[in-house]
Formats: structure tokens, C-alpha cells, sequence
């Protein structure tokens, strides 16, 4: 296609020597970087966290070595190519380089599929992402099919039941809670579903997000492989006061979960405290002023509310 | 054709982009069909509207710059970042590019003006019409719209007064109108470019930016009608009472998102396609080297084009979307590195031992290409569906977009408006004015936006108006950054106003560079070439080879330096 020009010199063999030692400081550098890049995220809760992070070194070490590679080659240009001031003499006119070009090609074509088909491979582990089914006509959540209730290491399914701005979880012996609370190394099964708007349940330690769709209920399963106290955050902008649509996820022990759970069953039912139907009540007291909102929706009624100052660990 | 035909003097003296012409400046604001001046009429009023969307953006990183919502109600918050999403990609960016395509592709490809110049005028005076209409938004009961720039349902849908005339109601209206301008642009646009190029001027004789701009306009074309019929849908559901989008009337909300993203998502090459056309053309003249692998470049705008349309599945990982159309979806979005690659690695054979000259141009180029790398890399990671599901609606996700929008795109349209603007206003610009402005712009951005990754890989969801303290530090470097950014437009304003209204004359052809729209004077008489239209006989970027580009190139020089 594009016409090539024979180069205008050889490379040197100490040119080549450069290039290698460039190579290889790129790689040292580009591997720090993978295992730095561990660092950068919120404690792995979840058996999905190490795949995710394992992924994203593996594409921050290849994503730095391309990158410190062209910006080497801007870096060289930028000091030993510059235009003396009165220099206007053209540079060697090399058109292309059909090899070059075909190299620069393929090259990535095959590394991306080689990703691909690894991301591919770790989607099929991971599999969180059950089947999604309209609510009947009548309202009604679909029944639950035998995988809903498949025996042993499982526990659920819990409903995770998202409103403008609040967080409910429904749990099979009818305890209802503002705090999502998981039994360790068991594989929880959710049910989502929205009552009004686009939510979305996000939990930065588990690395796993999955929307709440109105009219729609969709199962979800996770397993939390760390004891501890995360936030769990609505990602899908919900409207005015989406900021506070956030709570926790305690990850227990199974024994003390289940403790937990006996004892929550024996709380009566009281109302949630609601962070946007303060900021809401405020705002009317100050005269209403700012621009339209639906109002929060009436905060669920439970057995547990979330535990507000409690300090979390991501 | 062998005696030169000067240009005819009265013609020269007509109304042009001239600054001290008498009445000059009325026609800046009547319905004239000339390319030239549609082009700066575009390049105005989307400037004006980045210092809009650009003082929306300092407020709304003035409320983050501390965790609790203290400076506005969340509510004015919500409303104030859909605007500016609305602002900069809707009044900013894709007017200021259809600028550079009415200033540009007929020079570029010697035709006179566009092939349908009322059309070509009407399309650009929809733009102020859109314009006021979102800008009175904010003035209408209840504020604008607030449902962010997507514009997802049912947020977007449940109109918390009730009234008919709100600000979701105007920013449909607006949304609808700006496709309507955009689909009678790109009709215009790509017929110029398929039917009116200078004799001998083949495909693969025209410039990279013409290809791009073809390639971009292609996309308008095919994906515009799927982003304005979910609009209007979207305005029936909240308008009208039908229910497209609501699920208690038997819609679904994902629906829209498809409608939504079939388009959104390939806008973004809309964007970036010219830019890399900017690129394409600005790096060889100031490496004085031909574009590296010309052919492939040009090819693989298309290449772009078409994957482009079939990746938008990728904002849907996390919807709810079924593990086959995941996987399916991430592989198209993965391909798309390849065609830009190329680009990438053309653009680094192209500096490669050629003799680089650092005038502002040149530095938001390599700055444009630098960040680009970095966008790219970070595009991989979104495309990569666990990462995705991690990452995406959080800050990362933002960090992203804006080193594409802005760090590229932004950089490669400043990079083009210095390098151009001799060309159409006929004035030098100031060089240190337009270095400071490099620098200034160059670390604000990378403060203002390298911080939001790593917020996003902690778990900072998007469009909060409140966050948890850990996210503090993030979020004060990212509002410093942004606030230099604003300082940044100082010197450019000065630089652009005061040099088009006492710069030094412009020669022709400043920068020596190749392309027949360096054979024009400065700036370009009314119909360019007038009926001397130059025979091209050579490739767009004959850097060091000796060639002329047209035939009696000699001539057509003497012509424009005459004038």
C-alpha cells in the first residue's frame, strides 16, 4: 500500500543495545507498576475482587509499557530531533514502512484478543449475573425456580429492594434491614429489584456493581470472602438526593450472622432513619428553595437499621 | 490555462473575516451562506459557550472540593453538571468541529464554497435556536433538566411539579434540534467532500482531515436518527402519557438506553475523528516529514467508523445485560484499539527523526497525542468487563472521558484554532501568550483529571453531590486542577482577541506548509479559488520529497502572495 523507502541508515549495533536496555527498564518499570496497582484499590471482600484486580494489573502493566514506549519514542524525538532556529530544511522524507505497518497491525489485533479471550475466561468464573424477568402484571416478584435454592455453601435469597433514597434487604425468615449483613464464604443469592427509579448495587470492596431495574427482578449472586464493614453505594444516578443512598454490608462469621439474624427477628419493626428525607425535611423548613425533586420516599420499615457512624473499611 | 488570473480585487476587498472592513462584522450575525463565515460564526458561539459550560464545571468542582454538599442544594447540583455535559458536548464541541469543517474542507479540497450553503447556514443558525432553549431552562420553574446528560428514564421522566413546559421538556427539544442541525450538516458535510474536489485531487490525494471529517459525518448519519427518535419517545413519556420507558405501562427503561448509546457512544468518534485529522495534518508541517503510512491513516478512519457503531453495549455491562452480549460487545470495543493504534503509531513514525518546531500548535498536538495514549490504555480497562463492572459509573469512568473529550479532542481543537488562525483572520497570534496558555492548560488538566482514576478505582460513584472523606484528597487536587483550567482561557481570550485585532498581517503561508489551502491568501478570498481552481498532482504531504502539489505551483504561490 504505502509506498517504502529504504532507511537511511542501518541501525548501529549500539542502537540496538539502547533499545534493548529501553525494553528492558520499561519492563521492570511496567511490572512495579502492575504490583503497585494492587494498591490502588479498596480491600478485596469478595471472590470476585481477586479476578478483577488480577486483571487490572495485568492491563496496567501492559497499558504502562505501551505507554512509556511511545511517550519514550515523543521524548527522544523532543530532544534529538529539534529544528535549529534557522533551520528550514525538511525532514528525511519517509513515507512509510510497509512491515512496520503490517507489525503495528497485528500485533495488537493479537493482543487484545489474547485479553479478550482471557476476560472472557474469568467472566465465566466469576458468573454473578443470574437471569433478568419482568414482574407479572400483577405485581407480583417471579416465583422461585429450584436454582434460587440450590442446598449447601448458598444463602438466600435475600431481596434487595432499592427506593429514592433508601436501601432495604429482605431476608427468607421475613427479617427486614437497612444494612445488608452476609454470612462469610457462603454464596449469597439477591433478588433486585427498583420501585421507582434506576439504582444500582454497587460495593467497592466485592468489585461488583449490578443495576436495579423498575419492573424488573434480577438475580445476582456473590460471595464475601472477608470479615468487615463496607460501604455499599447506589452508582446509578436516582435523582436529588442520590448522594445519600448509601449503607453498609457486614460480612459476619456465619455463626454470629446467624446470631444476628435470630436477633433481628426478634426487633419490632420501626421506621429507618433517612438521610435524604432530613436533608428534604431542611430544605422545606428553609423555605424550599433549590430546584425540583420528587420527595424521598417513605423510609422502609425494619427490624435493624444501619448502624450510622460506624466506621468502614472501603 | 498558461497566464496567471490574478484575484480580482473587488472580490479580495469584499466582505471577508477582515478585522477594519467597513460593515465587516454585520455579517457575522445574518443568515450568510458563506462557508468561511458560517465556519467563525460556529467557532464563536461555541467558544462563548465553553466559558458557559466551563464556569458550570468550576462551580460544580467548587462543591466537591469538599466531602458534605455545603455550596449548592444537591438538587442545583444535579441540574448544574447535566448542564455542563449538555454545554460542552452539544454547544462546544460538536459546533466548534463542524467550525473547522466549514473553514476547512473546501480550501482543503479547492472547491468555492460548500454544496448546499442555505443548508449549510440553516444548519448553523439551529444552533443559537438550541441554544436559548437550554439556557432558558434554567429559568423555568422547578430549574433544568436534572437527570444528568444521559438523560435516563424514569429520573428523567417523573417531573416532580407536574409542569408541562420544564427543563427535561427543553433539553429533549434541544437534544432534538441539535440532531436536526447536525443531520442537515453532515448531509452537506460528506456530499462537499464526495463532489467537490479539485481536479486530479483523488481519495487518496486529500488531506487525513477530510477523510476524518467524512468518516465522522458518516457516523451522524447513521446514528443520529436512533438518538433523536428516543428523544422524542422520551418526550411522549413525559410529555404525552405514553410509556415507552415505563415499566408500569408494559415499557422497559433499558430500551432507551440502546436507543441512547446506538448514537452517544459513536459521537465520541464524531469528536475525536477530525481531531485525529488535526493530528494527522499538523504534525507533518511542523516535523517537516510526509505522514507516516498516509494510506492506512486514511483507511482506518473508516475502519473506526465502522466499529464504532457496534459497540455501545459497553455502557450496559452492568444493566442487567446477559453474559453472551457482554463478551461480544467487549471484543468489538477491544478491536477498536487496532484502527487507532495505527493512527498512533503513524503519528510517532511521522515525528521520528523528522526536525520538530514547538510553536503552540505542534505542543497541544504532541500533548493532545501523549494523553490520548493515556485514554486509550484506560479505554482498554473500561472495555474489560469485570474491570467495567468495578469501575464503570464511578470516577474513573469521568477521569476517562474527559482525557478523551478534553486532553484530546479539546487539545487537538485548540492545537488547530493556533494553527488555522493565521489562515482565516488574516493576523499572527502571540507565541508566548499561546505558550503560557499550553502549559497553563497541560497541568491543569492532568491535575484536574489524572486524580478522578484513582477515586474511581476506591469507589467513588459519578454525579455525587456528597462523598465519604476518603475521597477527599482526590477530590481537592481535581478541583485545583480545574480551577487552573479556568485560569488557562485568560491568556488564551487575550491572545485571540487582541492578535485578530492588531496581530501582524498573516503571510500566506506562515508555517510553510503543504495543502492547497496554503495557496490561498489570508484570509481566503470569498469563493477560495475562484475560477482558477489548481490541478493537484501529488500527495497532501510531500514534506522533503521536492514535489509540487499542484501543477504551476510557482504561480498559484506568486497569486496568493500578490493579493
Amino acid at each position: 500500500m504505502t509506498p517504502t523507502l529504504p532507511r537511511p541508515s542501518r541501525p548501529s549495533a549500539a542502537g540496538l543495545l539502547l533499545i534493548a536496555a529501553g525494553l528492558f527498564i520499561n519492563l521492570l518499570i511496567s511490572l512495579a507498576m502492575a504490583r503497585a496497582s494492587h494498591g490502588w484499590m479498596p480491600v478485596q471482600a469478595s471472590s470476585a475482587a481477586p479476578h478483577v484486580d488480577g486483571l487490572f494489573a495485568l492491563e496496567t502493566g501492559i497499558g504502562t509499557f505501551i505507554f512509556l514506549g511511545c511517550i519514550s519514542v515523543i521524548i527522544w524525538t523532543l530532544l534529538f530531533n529539534r529544528a535549529p532556529r534557522y533551520d528550514l530544511v525538511d525532514g528525511d522524507p519517509i513515507e512509510g514502512n510497509l512491515r512496520l505497518e503490517i507489525v503495528w497491525t497485528v500485533l495488537p489485533f493479537v493482543l487484545v484478543m489474547l485479553i479478550a479471550a482471557h476476560t472472557i475466561r474469568v467472566n465465566h468464573t466469576l458468573a454473578t449475573l443470574g437471569g433478568k424477568e419482568r414482574v407479572a402484571e400483577n405485581g407480583a416478584a417471579p416465583a422461585l425456580t429450584a436454582s434460587d435454592r440450590a442446598p449447601g455453601t448458598t444463602f438466600g435469597p435475600i431481596e434487595v429492594i432499592a427506593r429514592q433514597w433508601s436501601w432495604e434487604f429482605v431476608y427468607p425468615n421475613g427479617v427486614r434491614s437497612t444494612e445488608l449483613h452476609l454470612p462469610l464464604e457462603r454464596r449469597a443469592d439477591l433478588r433486585l429489584t427498583s420501585m421507582d427509579v434506576l439504582h444500582s448495587f454497587y460495593v467497592p470492596a466485592f468489585r461488583l456493581k449490578q443495576d436495579l431495574v423498575p419492573g424488573s427482578v434480577i438475580r445476582f449472586a456473590l460471595t464475601p470472602t472477608r470479615e468487615g464493614r463496607y460501604r455499599l453505594r447506589d452508582a446509578m444516578f436516582s435523582g436529588g438526593y442520590f448522594a445519600t443512598n448509601q449503607t453498609d454490608v457486614v460480612v459476619q462469621d456465619p455463626e454470629t450472622f446467624d446470631g444476628w439474624l435470630a436477633e433481628a427477628a426478634r426487633q419490632p419493626l420501626t421506621e429507618a432513619p433517612n438521610l435524604a428525607l432530613e436533608l428534604h425535611r431542611q430544605r422545606l423548613a428553609d423555605g424550599d428553595h433549590g430546584w425540583a425533586t420528587v420527595p424521598p420516599a417513605p423510609p422502609p420499615r425494619v427490624n435493624v437499621t444501619t448502624a450510622v457512624d460506624a466506621p468502614h473499611e472501603a | 490555462m498558461t497566464g496567471s488570473i490574478p484575484f480580482d480585487p473587488r472580490v479580495l476587498r469584499a466582505p471577508h473575516p477582515v478585522p477594519g472592513a467597513p460593515d465587516n462584522w454585520k455579517r457575522f450575525f445574518s443568515f450568510n451562506t458563506d462557508a468561511k463565515v458560517i465556519g467563525i460564526q460556529y467557532m464563536v458561539v461555541s467558544l462563548f459557550f465553553l466559558l458557559v459550560g466551563g464556569l458550570l464545571a468550576m462551580i460544580v468542582r467548587g462543591e466537591l472540593i469538599t466531602p458534605p454538599s455545603d455550596l449548592v442544594d444537591p438538587t442545583v447540583y444535579n441540574g448544574l453538571y447535566t448542564m455542563h455535559g449538555t454545554v460542552m458536548l452539544f454547544l462546544f464541541l460538536f459546533p466548534i468541529l463542524n467550525g473547522f469543517n466549514n473553514l476547512l474542507i473546501p480550501p482543503m479540497i479547492g472547491a468555492p464554497d460548500m454544496a448546499f450553503p442555505r443548508l449549510n447556514a440553516a444548519a448553523f443558525w439551529l444552533v443559537p435556536v438550541f441554544g436559548v432553549l437550554l439556557m432558558a431552562s434554567f429559568f423555568v420553574p422547578g430549574g433544568p433538566s436534572s437527570s444528568g446528560w444521559w438523560a435516563y428514564p424514569p429520573v428523567s421522566t417523573q417531573n416532580p411539579l407536574g409542569h408541562l413546559i420544564n427543563g427535561q421538556f427543553l433539553w429533549i427539544l434541544a437534544v432534538a434540534i441539535s440532531g436536526v442541525s447536525s443531520i442537515m450538516g453532515a448531509i452537506n458535510f460528506t456530499t462537499t467532500i464526495l463532489r467537490m474536489r479539485a481536479p486530479g485531487m483523488t481519495f487518496f490525494r486529500m488531506p487525513v482531515f477530510c477523510w476524518t471529517a467524512a468518516a465522522a459525518q458518516t457516523i451522524q448519519l447513521i446514528g443520529l436518527p436512533s438518538l433523536t427518535g428516543g428523544a422524542i419517545m422520551l418526550l411522549f413519556d413525559l410529555s404525552f402519557g405514553t410509556s415507552f420507558f415505563k415499566p408500569e405501562g408494559g415499557g422497559d427503561p433499558m430500551l432507551y438506553q440502546h436507543f441512547f448509546w446506538f448514537y452517544s457512544h459513536p459521537a465520541v468518534y464524531v469528536m475525536v475523528l477530525p481531531v485525529f485529522g488535526i493530528f494527522s495534518e499538523l504534525l507533518p508541517v511542523y516535523s517537516r516529514k510526509p505522514l507516516f503510512g498516509y494510506k492506512v491513516v486514511a483507511l482506518a478512519s473508516f475502519a473506526i467508523t465502522f466499529l464504532g457503531l457496534i459497540v455501545w453495549v459497553h455502557h450496559m455491562f452492568y444493566s442487567g445485560t446477559p453474559q453472551w452480549m457482554r463478551n461480544l460487545f467487549m471484543v468489538t470495543t477491544m478491536l477498536i484499539s487496532v484502527p487507532t493504534g495505527i493512527k498512533v503509531f503513524a503519528w510517532l513514525g511521522t515525528i521520528w527523526r523528522g526536525k520538530l518546531r514547538l510553536t503552540t500548535p505542534m505542543l497541544f498536538c504532541l500533548g493532545g497525542v501523549v494523553n490520548f495514549i493515556f485514554a486509550g490504555i484506560t479505554g482498554i480497562m473500561l472495555a474489560t468487563v469485570p474491570i467495567d463492572i468495578h469501575v464503570g459509573n464511578t470516577y474513573f469512568v469521568v477521569g476517562h472521558f474527559h482525557y478523551v473529550i478534553f486532553c484530546t479532542i479539546t487539545f487537538g481543537v485548540f492545537a488547530a484554532i493556533y494553527h488555522w488562525f493565521p489562515k482565516f483572520t488574516g493576523r499572527m497570534f502571540y507565541e508566548g501568550l499561546g505558550q503560557l496558555h499550553f502549559w497553563l492548560t497541560f497541568i491543569g488538566s492532568a491535575l484536574n483529571f489524572l486524580p478522578m482514576h484513582w477515586a474511581g478505582l476506591m469507589g467513588m460513584p459519578r454525579r455525587v453531590a456528597s462523598y465519604d472523606p476518603e475521597f477527599a484528597l482526590a477530590n481537592v487536587l481535581a478541583s485545583l486542577g480545574a480551577f487552573l483550567l479556568g485560569v488557562a482561557t485568560i491568556p488564551f481570550l487575550l491572545n485571540m482577541v487582541s492578535s485578530w485585532a492588531r496581530g501582524p498581517r498573516a503571510p500566506a503561508n506562515p508555517w510553510n506548509a503543504i495543502g492547497l489551502e496554503w495557496l490561498l491568501p489570508s484570509p481566503p478570498p470569498a469563493e477560495n479559488f475562484e475560477h482558477d481552481v489548481p490541478t493537484v498532482i501529488a500527495g497532501p504531504y510531500g514534506y522533503g520529497l521536492g514535489k509540487p502539489l499542484v501543477a504551476d505551483q510557482d504561480r498559484f504561490i506568486a497569486r496568493s502572495e500578490e493579493a
